[in-house]
């Protein structure tokens, strides 16, 4: 749906040249959500933005639906980025248009008649649940629903690919969650491919199919969602998800324990499975469960486990052994007295 | 008194508002249309060309900085060539509207520059041709501050066109200068000062309120 091949784009900064994006060479697949991220100043919104040619890139090709739309001017330009999406941090509604007007904005610029600009605004703002600020202004607006009609305007010409910059970065934690599930919905609905730069992993995980991983304008890592966040392969990643997984036992009460202390990882199947009692009754041990969580990425469970066993040496051993092999990972943390 | 004050206080007056009036129209036609394209030249997302942007503001900067009074004198010959006058209210209209023209050139320019890049490139992004982006969404967005920039225009042209007394164009401020200044009738200056300085706040008030009234950037 869209390919990347060796994009690279570079700025000229006080005669030197720096590069903001170096070789991306990668697909996003038709109807899937796709996550960017990275920390600031990555070349997220540098990447993103060349899908619709709001930044040219100095060498390589995208394509677009097996196009290569590299060198698209004028009005092909134009028709490409009617069908493409784009909704902003910062919602960027005109502000003396009203949320009737700045969707109307678009349709017109289209072509579209005046009957069907009517038709069309009317069923967009049902979409985002809107009807009744047809004839507010944004300041009226609070953010969710500036990002909503942002995201009608964003789809008043079907596009079948919405680009997003951020889009829930200005927004609370209750309203990220419904600007969320509205993509998400909007996603399955009309199959419309979603790519979604964000710097919270939260979004990432709770919507995204697949992502990639950006560093100094580079494409680090990129797979599935969920093996990101439960192998990531590169120590980038690892530091990524440790800001905001912030999960790990104290030092004070790790040297308290008596006992050996285990961190333990179940993923997907195992996640649910009463493993834990099993071992306790095999091998006549105790389990002291220090700390735990279970999340949900992309649809999948993932459960982390710290706890402190009791009980004989021995028996700790081959519990340490039965449990290694039946969790996704173990980590002894501390070996005890 | 000497003469029939109310008739001469009529016909200055309507000395300046021709002067205020036609140059303030050039001014919002021609010198908004320089502001736009010194904003269009300057920003990467219309037709940046730094080249036209440089040579205009070269212009408009050697304009705005010749005294009023000189290019007053400066533009005598001009005023002929085109109005076949050098005297009278039709002459200075051109030294005034030549200032407006660049005065308000670059105020217009600050006004569109002010308006929100992103709202701006939400639009290109959606595929809309430049023209409707300027016609629907610049415009409208610049209004509020165009309006107020207007206002500050036609203020200023009220003081240049008393100036314009001077050299025989007429006028409120000629009235004053004459028959208050020269021939020593203080109430006489007084009143045109009083008349200035309503014309002011009457300009000002519709400024403000339609400006006001465009502006929904606030709730
Ligand atoms: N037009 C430009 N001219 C020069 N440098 C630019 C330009 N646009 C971006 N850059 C530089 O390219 C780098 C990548 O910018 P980009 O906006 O893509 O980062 P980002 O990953 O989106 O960061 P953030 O999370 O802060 O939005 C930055 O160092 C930025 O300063
Ligand atoms: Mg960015």
């Amino acid at each position: 749906m869209i390919e990347f091949k060796h994009v690279s784009v570079n700025f000229k900064q006080h005669k030197q040249i720096f590069e903001a994006v170096n070789d991306a060479h990668f697909k996003i697949e038709k109807g899937e959500i796709f996550g960017i991220a990275g920390s600031s100043g990555a070349g997220k919104s540098t990447l993103l933005r060349t899908i619709n040619l709001l930044q040219t890139v100095s060498s390589g090709e995208i394509l677009v639906d097996g196009e290569n739309i590299t060198n698209y001017r004028r009005n092909q330009l134009r028709i490409l980025r009617r069908n493409i999406g784009m909704i902003f941090q910062h919602f960027n509604l005109a502000r003396n248009l009203t949320v009737y007007q700045n969707i109307a904005f678009v349709l017109k610029a289209a072509g579209k008649s005046k009957s069907e600009t009517e038709t069309r605004v009317n069923e967009l703002l049902k979409l985002v649940n809107l009807s009744d600020k047809a004839n507010s202004y944004p300041a009226n607006l609070s953010g969710g629903e500036k990002q909503r009609v942002a995201i009608a305007r964003a789809l008043a010409n079907d596009a079948k690919i919405l680009l997003c910059d951020e889009p829930t970065s200005a927004l609370d934690l209750e309203t990220t969650s419904s600007i969320l599930s509205l993509l998400k919905d909007l996603n399955k609905k009309f199959g419309i491919t979603i790519v979604i730069i964000t710097h919270e992993l939260d979004v990432i995980k709770s919507i995204c199919n697949r992502c990639a991983v950006m560093n100094k304008g580079s494409v680090i890592e990129i797979g599935d969602v969920y093996d990101i966040f439960t192998k990531p392969r590169v120590d980038f990643t690892r530091q990524l998800l440790s800001h905001t997984n912030h999960f790990s036992l104290p030092e004070e009460i790790i040297s308290k324990m008596q006992g050996p202390i285990i961190r333990l990882t179940f993923k997907g199947d195992n996640a649910n499975n009463p493993i834990l009692s099993y071992a306790a009754n095999t091998f006549q041990i105790g389990f002291n469960i220090l700390l735990g969580k279970i999340e949900y990425i992309n649809g999948l469970p993932l459960g982390i486990l710290y706890v402190e066993l009791i009980g004989e040496v021995d028996t700790i051993k081959l519990a340490i052994e039965y449990l290694a092999a039946n969790t996704a990972d173990l980590e002894v943390i501390n070996h005890g007295l | 008194m000497a003469f029939d004050l109310k008739a001469a206080l009529l016909l200055t007056f309507g000395q300046t508002m021709q002067m205020v009036i036609s140059s303030l129209l050039a001014a919002i036609i021609i010198g908004g249309s320089i502001g736009l394209l010194l904003f269009l030249t300057s920003n990467t997302l219309f037709l940046k060309n730094r080249a036209i942007n440089q040579i205009v503001g070269v212009i408009i900067n050697i304009t705005r900085s010749i005294p009023f009074l000189i290019l007053l004198v400066l533009m005598i010959p001009v005023s002929k060539a085109i109005v076949h006058t050098s005297i009278g209210p039709n002459a200075v209209v051109i030294p005034l509207a030549v200032a407006a023209i660049a005065f308000f050139g670059r105020l217009s320019e600050a006004s569109f520059s002010d308006v929100d890049n992103g709202v701006l490139e939400a639009a290109i992004a959606s595929g809309a041709s430049k023209l409707s982006i300027v016609l629907k969404i610049l415009l409208p967005e610049a209004l509020p501050s165009l309006i107020k920039n207007i206002t500050v225009t036609a203020v200023s042209l009220i003081g240049f066109s008393a100036m314009a007394g001077t050299v025989g164009g007429g006028g409120i401020g000629d009235l004053a200068i004459r028959y208050g200044y020269q021939r020593y009738e203080p109430e006489v200056m007084f009143i045109c000062v009083i008349v200035l300085v309503l014309l002011v706040q009457i300009f000002q008030i519709i400024g403000d309120s339609s400006a006001k009234k465009l502006d929904k950037t606030s709730k």
